[in-house]
């Protein structure tokens, strides 16, 4: 490998289509865990299946390549059961939002501490293209029999209306503004969503990389393109919520700017709210979660012997 | 038994009458039996009691406590002629055609019932049917009393005394019984202590109910139940919580589930007791409710995967969801114990009934090859025992462990000695604490045998990958041929070792003379039915054997071959229709079940039905196929 000087990097050969959106994702998550001086072992990647599913084998991290849809169940229990783990989920928009749709929705109502990227392309890649739950309404890639009959969903505004405490969408090739969102991501507390719009150049030809950078609308007098992707934060759009009286008015904001699509399409942070995670609140029922979570609870002496005292266990069902 | 509407308080009678004979030293075996449905159905409750251990149901009732018109229908005929009826007068005129709980294939059965009877179309017609076999019927102002409570009490609404009816029930059965009534305080006292103020009202109704029946029924039932002074230590409990005790005690730290009878009860109960004592401390579990059966099990594989000892809990319809997640955890060697409590299928099937229709799938469940281990409970000490076992099966095989028990086990009671787990010890398999530095980690090394030593996710330096599909040593993909030959060896080798490193003791129980002549064998919860039927015949004179199988998968087959070669008979009692252990002994061993009984109706085995089949068996009158039936 070209780039042996990073420490999340692995030999295994990365089998992305040439040009693939992944490629600027996996640049960025690396890069986001280098910079937050996280080590290999301190990171639990888990993925679902498709073409991002793979991404754990090519970073240097503990990776759970999990099945399709269920990648947040399994982080969700990993990081549940050692809570000092960084768990960072990693899925497609087919995974997430078809088959695992259901785990997306509950993942909002817990808001346990897990960063989630969602790289969107619009199709189901490894099975050739057909399309995915965020393909719009009346659009027929090219991978496509006939065109698409199903409106989209909207990964940005379902993570609002779910409960996900910090919701951003960036972009796979503006390396360094998407490796920040993932560090902003990570170091929130509690779950992050972070949609990534990601080209498919074999498969989607009509959200490509020319589209998103509007190559196909130059400047009549410069012949500049006119991108469609522009930044939140450089319009002063403030997604933060400081004081619990704002929530509902930002998140509605929030939502309104989520729905932007076409001409100018918004990338950056959609809205922030710290609450209390969920961890936090299996603390308050069960004192010693942090200290003792149950990887790291002592089991039985050295012997083998249970440390449960089975008597007391039993003190409500005795009789005689 | 007690009977009534569900939510009419039937389990919480049953639960105190329970109570009151076990603290009198007496052993009890109860059973409840309830329809989908939260209030109005019929529900009743079993429970026979004895001065040595009950081990199962029988098919006859010797006090039937009846709350409302629907059970006296349901129940009287197996009201046993040295029997008693306990009914509400209120009861006694009512048309049994006219009760709408009843359900139209009933009545018709019913219709032809009472015309074979020669009997009337009342509850009064059914009650003479009863005393003319030889019972007692006792004929009970249940509103008078209750009136009597509320004057006492100061209340006006009659409705607020209505919910001591059950107790009132009990009062008038342990006094016709002629039991001690200070045990019976102590029951209600117990079973209300987070509720003062309701136990004084149910106290008041115990008392009240106890001097009206030794009023009005002097010569009692003519049966007394008598107290005893066992010198051992007992407990009462129910076969889901001695599995929720067996998970703590075997260092269980997360439990997840969705909500599903009847598996729903273990997470109820282990949610309520998720901090613990330990030595020197305290422990706790995290207990998880999921989205979905996919996602119980999946973070159940998570959470063992960070070094948990993790399980989930559900029933048929959420383990056909669990399929997934369980190829994932034999694809990816992770050490995940399922209890899985079956009912009666397919699809939703009968949810709140019994049923052993799940056995092959257990054992089959999931596309592709992998190891796996089936360990079936038969009693609910085994439940407990089992309980524990399995995550150490889980742990030193790294595979998932299917613990496959029943709705007859979740929610029966029964008393007994104290459970100790003296030779009980965790054993967590091959584990490193930490590799080395410059040392290289392979999480799936192929080495001797087919165990690789694990390394829990956050370890230093020991960074490794799972994945679903077919991967190398490092936990990579590959589709590489020789790389995917060894993967397969290398979990499939691990039924092998299962198989030779469990002791046969673990595996098996015989019951009864090694050499005998014919040879019952089950598994799961008929045992109890068969062991008490075993005893009654080989008393009788008869030769019979009993092999109850608990190491369904990998089963011992060699050793069941030794056991069933060369039989007169070997009967097969399963509670589904296509005898399915019959069928994998014969698939593994070549030996065919000569006879099989089989139920199912929704309604556990009793022993004395087991006990009548078993008898033209050996009296070679029956026929290869014997459909139990009985139950309501």
């Amino acid at each position: 490998m070209a780039h042996e000087s990073s420490s999340f990097r692995t030999d295994v050969f990365i089998d992305w289509c040439p040009g693939c959106g992944n490629f600027g994702i996996l640049m960025a998550l690396q890069g986001a865990l280098e910079e937050l001086g996280l080590e290999p072992h301190q990171v639990v990647l888990v993925s679902g299946i498709g073409c991002s599913g793979k991404t754990p084998h090519f970073v240097n991290a503990y990776g759970v390549h999990t099945l399709h849809g269920r990648l947040l169940p399994y982080a969700i229990g990993i990081k549940l059961a050692n809570p000092d783990l960084e768990v960072i989920a990693v899925g497609g928009d087919g995974d997430g939002l078809g088959i695992g749709a259901g785990h997306f929705l509950s993942a909002g109502r817990r808001n346990v501490d897990v960063t989630y990227l969602l790289h969107n392309n619009g199709v189901y890649g490894l099975t050739k293209g057909q399309a995915s739950p965020t393909l719009r309404l009346g659009v027929r890639t090219k991978s496509l029999a006939r065109v698409n009959i199903n409106n989209a969903l909207n990964p940005v505004a379902t993570a609002l209306i779910s409960g996900y405490t910090f919701v951003a969408r960036g972009y796979a090739f503006d390396f360094r503004h998407l490796k920040d969102l993932i560090k902003r991501g990570i170091g929130h507390r509690g779950m992050s969503l972070i949609e990534i719009l990601q080209p498919c150049p074999t498969y989607n030809d009509i959200t490509t990389k020319e589209w998103y950078g509007g190559e196909d609308r130059r400047d009549p007098e410069t012949g500049r393109p006119r991108p469609r992707i522009y930044k939140l934060e450089e319009e002063g759009f403030d997604p933060e919520v400081r004081d619990p009286d704002e929530a509902m008015e930002k998140l509605l904001r929030a939502l309104s700017k989520s729905y932007e699509w076409g001409d100018r399409i918004p990338i950056g942070v959609f809205y922030k709210n710290e609450q209390s995670t969920y961890e936090e609140r299996i603390a308050e029922r069960l004192p010693s979660y942090f200290e003792r979570p149950p990887a790291r609870q002592r089991l039985s002496d050295e012997t083998g012997v249970p440390l449960v005292d089975l008597r007391s266990l039993l003190e409500e069902f005795r009789v005689f | 038994m007690a009977g009534g509407p569900q939510g009419s308080g039937v389990d919480t009678a049953a639960v105190i009458f329970s109570r009151a004979c076990g603290y009198g030293g007496l052993h009890i075996y109860g059973k409840r039996e309830y329809h989908s449905n939260i209030k109005g159905l019929h529900s009743y409750f079993h429970i026979r009691v004895s001065s040595r251990e009950v081990l199962a149901n029988s098919s006859s009732v010797d006090l039937l406590a009846a709350f409302d018109s629907e059970t006296v229908v349901r129940h009287f005929h197996e009201v046993s002629p040295r029997g008693g009826l306990i009914v509400d007068e209120r009861e006694t005129q009512k048309n049994i055609f006219e009760i709408p709980t009843l359900p139209k294939e009933f009545k018709d059965d019913l219709k032809i019932k009472i015309e074979k009877l020669k009997l009337g179309e009342t509850i009064s017609d059914l009650l003479k049917y009863i005393e003319g076999r030889g019972g007692k019927v006792f004929i009970v102002p249940y509103m008078g009393l209750l009136r009597g409570i509320a004057d006492k009490l100061g209340i006006d609404n009659l409705l607020r005394v209505m919910p001591t009816l059950n107790v009132l029930s009990i009062g008038i059965s342990f006094s016709i019984l002629r039991y001690d009534k200070g045990l019976v305080e102590r029951a209600v006292r117990t079973t209300f202590s987070d509720r003062p103020r309701i136990a004084e009202m149910n106290l008041l109704a115990l008392r009240e109910a106890f001097d009206y029946a030794e009023k009005a029924f002097p010569e009692g039932l003519g049966t007394s139940l008598r107290v005893l002074r066992p010198s051992e230590e007992r407990i009462l409990i129910q076969g889901h919580q001695a599995i929720a005790l067996g998970k703590i005690f075997g260092g269980c730290r997360v439990q997840t589930y969705y909500p599903i009878t009847p598996a729903g009860d273990e997470s109820w109960f282990l949610e309520a007791h998720e901090v613990f004592k330990i030595k020197g401390g305290e422990g706790s579990m995290l207990v998880l409710q999921a989205e979905d059966e996919l996602a119980a099990i999946n973070m159940a594989n998570g959470a063992a995967l960070a070094g948990a000892r993790a399980a989930t809990s559900t029933s048929g319809p959420g383990f056909s969801l669990m399929v997934e997640g369980l190829g994932w955890a034999g694809n990816s060697e992770v050490p995940v114990v399922i209890t899985y409590y079956q009912r009666g299928g397919p699809s939703t099937g009968l949810p709140t009934r019994h049923g052993q229709d799940d056995l092959r799938f257990s054992v089959h469940a999931g596309h592709g090859e992998f190891a796996r281990i089936v360990l079936a409970s038969g009693d609910i000490r085994e439940c407990f025992y089992d309980a524990a076992m399995a995550f150490n099966y889980a742990e030193r095989y790294q595979v998932p462990v299917i613990h496959l028990v029943d709705k007859a086990l979740a929610d029966s009671y029964k008393t007994y000695e104290i459970f100790e787990a003296e030779g009980y010890r965790i054993q967590r398999g091959k584990i490193l604490d930490e590799v080395k530095p410059g040392e290289e980690y392979k999480r799936f090394k192929i080495g001797d045998n087919a165990i690789s030593p694990r390394v829990f996710l956050g370890t230093l330096g020991g960074v490794h990958w799972y994945t679903g599909d077919e991967h190398n040593e490092f936990g990579h993909i590959t589709e590489h041929p020789r790389m995917r030959d060894s993967m397969v060896e290398k979990r499939m080798r691990k039924l092998e070792l299962i198989d030779r490193e469990i002791p046969l003791e673990e595996k098996i129980n015989f019951y009864g003379e090694r050499g005998a002549e014919n040879i019952v064998v089950s598994w799961g919860s008929p045992k109890g039915a068969i062991l008490e039927a075993l005893k009654a015949l080989n008393r009788e004179g008869h030769s019979l054997g009993f092999l109850q199988v608990r190491m369904i998968h990998p089963l011992p087959w060699k050793e069941i071959r030794e056991i069933l070669r060369d039989r007169d008979k070997v009967i097969d009692v399963e509670m589904n229709y296509s005898g399915q252990l019959g069928g994998i002994i014969r698939e593994k061993t070549g030996i065919p079940m000569s006879f099989f009984i089989l139920k199912y109706n929704g309604r556990p085995m009793t022993s004395t039905e087991v006990q009548e089949a078993l008898i033209e068996i050996l009296k070679g009158r029956a026929p290869e196929r014997r459909v139990l039936t009985y139950g309501s």
